[in-house]
């Protein structure tokens, strides 16, 4: 590192941060007034919803270039190496908190709400409100029927979730492997099992996504399927949106990985986005076991 | 600077002595039991013994507040540079530390205790001589006598020109309603308290019941009321708009009094039924019409017709009270799940429904002209 | 510190400056885009300052229709999203922007750092803040108005009854929760890995430590309101039925995972005020802190309490009998460690030389009115008693004690304390000790009677009353206006000691010590760009 270990680097002025805070906000603006359908705002709405996008990915990618020119620059010193880490590593930590809200909710209902709406527990008065309404999971049919048709069928958990469960697992392997390439400065290794990581990342989507379709086509399991639908969607759907979060900076790596960057030694985004790969992983595995198996 | 302070702060610190002296002088004041400043002691085992934690607990803070205000007053007073006081160097204590934290917990073990057990008696809404479902409706309450099959309606009874000014405010203003619950004196009365549409609270002080009314969830509480009497309360979780309009009244009568006063409201109903086979005339409707109209429609809808933009639709001009009967009826009858729009089919006898559609169709100019007959909306209603 | 120290320092300010190190860009681009610890620092003082005017006034609306009984002013709609949006702005855009400010400035002047660990995204953490809030005004101008089902927005209220606008609120919110997250993330890694040789965990002076702590709760609750927000958007618009018993869900279920979130989040409103009031006693009772090990168990043993008690905000919904006793136990627990801090206080006023400057006024009128809204939170944390309590204007009384002689005191207290150091001028002391009076009584006319009217059985959120409750609530309204107006002589004492020049000494305060005070004043633009020699 050429800069004295002494000196911590802060960056100078930089259009990043505000053009990433007003690319959010037509985000934000756009997608809520699509939402709202407010009169004509719709495609008004469409316009900022994508504005904001695009700039807001065309932010996120200079940013990054810029820190991992700096990075190449050396001017980070080993001390700026363990902030990018802490970061990191905490912005993790939020995300898991993130989920933990929705499996929060899931167990309050199963092991409350629904019981005390069929009668059972300290709250089993309830069941005046809905006679007939049994207690069991998965919900097939809701305490209201006519405002919530309850699912039709179920997702088999021994078919494309054990699939995907096993695609994750390989993926979270093979990284590893990767990972341990670059350590070991083998690129081609590296960068071969990086692929194949998003391979099975890729394929995870996939079959996710076929899932969706046969839950809403043929199983009758929509977000509108009472409250086992809500639970069901929300949690698989924002794995889903983070495995795809995950997959697209894995091809970012992958990129990277071919231009030649990463040294054995300093290497952090690689780490950093197999972190949060292993991350999205674990996550799925409670998902595979609370929202399909139990 | 702090040299300049050093004379600067005397001013300061009387007023300081005032301020910090003020606040356990106000707290004893709000002691003096005067209902005005203090929480009602009410007319139950429950709400006396709450009552009592409700002192006890107060004058231990109180003490507590005199106890370390004090000492910190007193070395504001004494140890202060002005008086030529130095500063002594020690910061830890483990003793001391030891005793602040362990008294505090002993303190808190004290109230703990008793709040326990009348918790534990707040919650045994077992062995009821009377069950009364209680449902919240934007913005009123509904009382259903399980085993007497009574039901009605309670809504604020104070006139909109009170609220407004155009009138003078009479005593129990914004506390009044047109049909109080009625309970005997000296039951248990257990109440099943739910809503229709959002979260309400159903909350009388002199009972120390509250108990939010949570849609599709049925919340238990009961009341021992020892005297006849009228107690009044309100809703007490936000519910929207007119949250601060649907009080809460309680007539306890002797058993003689409730026994006929449930008579007499079986007798209502029969009458009620009755009226809906008599022949109305456009005319009749719409007076009866407007009363309902006001009492049920207009703090959505207005009195106007035109509802707030955004918020509530207007019913002037709408496609559906112009459109045919069928569509209109269908809605004031059912309401529309989801939204404000609730199901009056319960809430108003098929008279006052027929009248209040009659009126919508043929109020503020667009008059479609039809009339909607008591009989056929009692048909609809079986 | 040792004139080693001061040396380091001199030598760190000469040093040939390198690119990154040149001063504050001209013209507005210099706000848009800086990366300065200080410039950031000041940015979300200035915003929060915006932020507290605007939903003071708001407060002041309310109290103008609560003035006397009937309907005068606004109507019961707008009144509940005056309420509303007083309690959001307050809260999310004037109290936790303030202590970011505070902390942006102060954390690396007092750790010896160059800057924040993570400039760049610290500027973006601030910068969505004025988006996300004009966001959030912007829906009071929809139709169907703003917000109106309270700070808390319980569903079905904000969810199958909400005016449309509710949209925007939700992706707002989502937005300030971005901000706090990087906001915490930047606190956490400054504070871990940023600290130079010497200074250990144990000399981290107690602001420092608090924050800490609230950078923690923020990063595990934040998540969660994000959450409850996103399930809320769901029930709007994806037909889910996550807060719908028709489809099997529960309105409860929205407030247990709010609350998860909310009642940390009053701690994260108190714990950085704890800190500021820490550094300030002993600096004015020219005496080292009493038991500074035992304010940081402290602080930890709230912050962990924290996360076991929300359910105290819920005693009236009708929770198994288990739930609300162990909810009342946890929630009394608190008071422990809060009055170690409060006896440990007083403990560093006894036997110290204590001189009364604007910040110290602030400090001690702390310590009386935080912990008066202590007790009546210990008074709320009794359940039966709660019955009575729950929804009325007690609870409002108790957490204005808390919030602001509570928060917006130490904040108060922290720009006097530290405006000579930022701005290299001692602020005008005299109006400052006026502006202290007239707020301490102002806020105890304002928020003291709302004890009886609460006791007397007044709901919170109605814009109109019975008559047994107007005298108190005409008393309220006026300490408002007066506590309203004296905020004027804040805003001007800040403005004036920007402009005039009245030179302040790089101690600043007689009895000032630590590694803030040992650069000059105003602090340059770039301080400890070497880590200064901490013994
Ligand atoms: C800064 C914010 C802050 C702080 C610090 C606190 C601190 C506390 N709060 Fe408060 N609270 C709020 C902000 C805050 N609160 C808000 C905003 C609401 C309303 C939300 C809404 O509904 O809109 C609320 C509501 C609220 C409720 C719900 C009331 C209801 O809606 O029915 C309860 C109930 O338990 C409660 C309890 C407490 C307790 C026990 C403490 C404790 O931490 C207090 C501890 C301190 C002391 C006790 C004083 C000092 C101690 C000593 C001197 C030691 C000796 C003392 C004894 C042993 C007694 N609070
Ligand atoms: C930190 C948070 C905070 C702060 C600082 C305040 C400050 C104030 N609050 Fe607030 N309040 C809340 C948090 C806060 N509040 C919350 C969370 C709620 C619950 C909301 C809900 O129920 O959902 C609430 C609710 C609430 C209510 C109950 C409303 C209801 O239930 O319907 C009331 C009523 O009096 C009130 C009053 C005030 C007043 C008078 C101030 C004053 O201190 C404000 C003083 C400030 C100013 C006046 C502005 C600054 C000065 C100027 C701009 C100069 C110009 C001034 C003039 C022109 C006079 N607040
Ligand atoms: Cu009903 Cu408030
Ligand atoms: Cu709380």
């Amino acid at each position: 590192m050429q800069v004295d270990p002494q000196e911590y680097y802060v960056p100078s002025e930089s259009y990043f941060p505000i053009v990433a805070s007003v690319s959010l906000f037509c985000l934000a603006f756009g997608s809520a007034s699509i939402l709202t359908a407010a009169e004509n705002s719709g495609d008004m709405g469409m316009i900022l919803l994508f504005a904001g996008f695009l700039s807001l990915i065309f932010v996120v990618i200079s940013w990054f270039s810029k820190v991992a020119a700096e990075s190449r620059d050396g001017l980070y010193s080993a001390q700026m190496d363990r902030s990018f880490r802490w970061g990191m590593g905490w912005f993790i930590s939020s995300e898991l908190m993130f989920f933990a809200a929705f499996f929060g909710a899931l167990f309050y209902i199963r092991v409350l709400a629904v019981p005390w709406l069929a009668g059972e527990g300290e709250k089993g008065v309830s069941h005046m409100l809905w006679e007939g309404f049994v207690n069991q999971w998965p919900l097939m049919t809701t305490p209201d029927p006519s405002l919530f048709k309850g699912p039709d069928q179920i997702v088999d958990p021994w078919h494309i979730p054990l699939l995907n469960t096993i695609l994750l697992l390989a993926s979270s392997i093979t990284l590893t492997f990767s990972h341990k390439a670059l350590k070991l400065n083998n690129r081609n290794w590296t960068a071969i099992w990086l692929a194949l990581t998003v391979v099975l990342g890729a394929t995870f989507m996939y079959y996710q996504v076929v899932e969706y379709h046969e839950a809403y086509t043929e199983l009758g399991l929509t977000l509108a399927s009472g409250v086992y639908g809500s639970t069901f969607f929300i949690l698989t759907g924002f794995h889903g949106f983070h495995v795809t979060l995950g997959t697209l900076m894995l091809i970012c790596i992958l990129v990277r990985v071919l231009e030649g960057e990463f040294t054995g030694e300093k290497h952090f985004a690689f780490e950093a986005v197999a972190w949060y790969w292993h991350f999205v992983d674990v996550i799925w595995v409670g998902l595979f076991v609370f929202v399909y198996i139990l | 600077m702090t040299m300049k302070s050093t004379f600067r702060e005397k001013g300061g610190l009387d007023l300081l002595k005032v301020g910090i002296f003020s606040i356990p002088f106000l707290f004893v004041t709000s002691a003096s039991a005067d209902w005005q400043l203090n929480m009602r002691e009410g007319v139950t085992e429950i709400s006396r013994s709450v009552y009592s934690l409700h002192m006890t607990i107060f004058w231990i803070c109180v003490a507590i507040a005199i106890v370390v205000f004090g000492v910190m007053l007193w070395s504001v007073i004494h140890h202060r540079k002005s008086r030529g006081a130095k500063a002594q160097n020690f910061h830890e204590n483990v003793y001391v530390e030891i005793a602040w934290t362990v008294i505090p917990i002993l303190i808190l073990v004290a109230m703990a205790i008793p709040a326990t057990s009348t918790l534990k008696k707040m919650y045994d809404s077992t062995e009821s001589d009377l069950d009364i479902q209680v449902t919240g409706y934007q913005w009123k309450w509904r009382y259903q006598y399980l085993e007497e099959g009574v039901d009605f309606f309670s809504s604020l009874a104070t006139p909109a020109e009170q609220i407004s000014g155009e009138a003078e405010k009479t005593e129990n203003y914004l506390l009044e309603v047109d049909n109080p619950l009625v309970i005997p004196v000296g039951k248990k009365i257990r109440f099943l308290i739910t809503a229709n549409d959002v979260i309400h609270s159903w909350w009388v002080p002199d009972f120390a019941v509250k108990k939010d009314a949570i849609p599709g969830f049925i919340n238990e509480s009961w009341a021992i009321a020892e005297t006849t009497g009228i107690y009044r309360g309100q809703c007490a979780e936000l519910c929207g708009k007119d949250h601060g309009f649907m009080p809460i009244v309680v007539e306890v009568k002797t058993q003689e009094d409730y026994a006929a006063w449930i008579q007499d409201q079986k007798q209502q109903q029969i009458e009620k039924a009755k009226s809906a086979e008599k022949r109305w005339t456009l005319a009749e409707l719409m007076v009866t019409g407007k009363e309902v109209y006001s009492k049920s429609c207009a703090a959505c809808h207005q009195e106007s017709g035109e509802g707030l933009p955004g918020a509530f639709p207007a019913l002037k001009g709408s496609a559906i009270v112009q459109g045919d009967p069928s569509g209109h009826i269908n809605i004031v009858l059912d309401g529309k799940p989801g939204t404000a729009m609730q199901a009056f089919r319960d809430q108003l006898s098929a008279t006052e429904l027929a009248a209040v559609i009659t009126y919508e169709r043929n109020a503020w100019g667009d008059s479609v002209g039809d009339i909607i007959s008591p009989s056929e909306i009692a048909k609809l209603k079986q | 510190m040792t004139t080693g120290t001061e040396q380091m320092i001199d030598k760190a300010l000469v040093t040939p400056q390198t690119e990154h190190h040149h001063g504050p860009a001209k013209g507005f681009s210099r706000w848009l885009y800086t990366t300065n610890h200080k410039d950031i620092g000041s940015m979300y003082l200035w915003f929060s300052l915006a932020m507290f005017m605007t939903g003071g006034c708001m407060a002041l609306l309310v109290r103008l229709e609560l003035f006397q009984p009937g309907l005068q002013f606004l109507q019961p709609d707008f009144f509940n999203q005056m309420t509303t949006m007083h309690g959001l702005i307050m809260v999310f855009g004037a109290v936790m922007p303030a202590f970011v400010g505070l902390a942006n400035w102060m954390l690396p002047l007092m750790i010896g750092a160059p800057d924040m660990a993570l400039p760049r995204l610290n500027n973006w953490s601030f910068w969505i803040l004025p988006f996300a809030f004009s966001m959030m005004l912007m829906t009071l101008f929809m139709d169907g108005g703003g917000p109106n089902f309270g700070w808390t927005f319980y569903a079905p209220l904000s969810t199958t009854y909400a005016p449309p606008s509710v949209t925007y609120f939700i992706f707002a919110v989502h937005m300030m929760g971005i901000s706090s997250i990087m906001g915490a993330i930047n606190v956490i890694v400054t504070i871990l890995n940023m600290r130079p040789k010497g200074m250990t965990m144990m000399k981290l002076p107690l602001f420092v430590w608090t924050w800490l702590i609230t950078a923690f709760l923020l990063i595990l609750v934040m998540p969660v309101l994000a959450g409850v927000v996103t399930m809320m958007l769901m029930d709007i618009h994806f037909e889910t039925s996550f807060f719908n018993a028709a489809g099997g869900g529960d309105p409860v279920l929205f407030q247990h995972v709010f609350w998860f979130f909310g009642h940390p989040e009053v701690y994260i409103m108190i714990l950085p005020a704890f800190g500021i009031i820490s550094e300030i006693i002993p600096t004015f009772a020219r005496k080292r802190l009493f038991g500074y090990s035992s304010m940081v168990y402290a602080t930890s043993s709230i912050a962990f309490l924290s996360f076991i008690v929300w359910a105290h905000h819920m005693f009236t919904v009708g929770m198994p009998l288990m739930g609300e006793l162990f909810f009342m136990y946890a929630t009394m627990l608190i008071a422990v460690p809060t009055g170690v801090k409060v006896f440990n206080w007083v403990a560093t006023m006894f036997r110290g030389s204590m001189t009364f400057e604007t910040p110290m006024l602030f400090a001690i009128a702390f310590v009386v009115l935080f912990s008066i809204g202590g007790f009546s939170g210990l008074m709320l944390a009794i359940a039966p008693a709660d019955f009575q309590y729950h929804d009325t204007y007690f609870v409002v009384a108790h957490f204005h004690y808390v919030l602001v002689p509570g928060s917006v005191f130490s904040i108060m207290a922290g720009v006097y304390y530290w405006l000579p150091k930022w701005t290299g001028n001692y602020y005008n002391e005299k109006m400052g000790q006026l502006h202290f009076w007239l707020s301490f009584i102002g806020i105890n006319v304002t928020f003291f009677p709302m004890h009886f009217v609460g006791l007397a059985g007044m709901p919170r959120r109605i814009p109109d009353y019975a008559l047994q409750f107007a005298d108190f609530n005409q008393i309220s309204s006026l300490g408002a206006l007066l506590f309203g107006c004296a905020q004027l002589l804040f805003i001007y004492n800040i403005v004036a000691c920007i402009r005039n020049k009245n030179q302040a000494t790089d101690k600043v305060w007689e009895g000032s010590n630590g590694l803030e005070w040992t650069v000059p004043s105003p602090a340059p633009y770039h301080t400890f760009t070497k880590p200064p020699k901490i013994d």
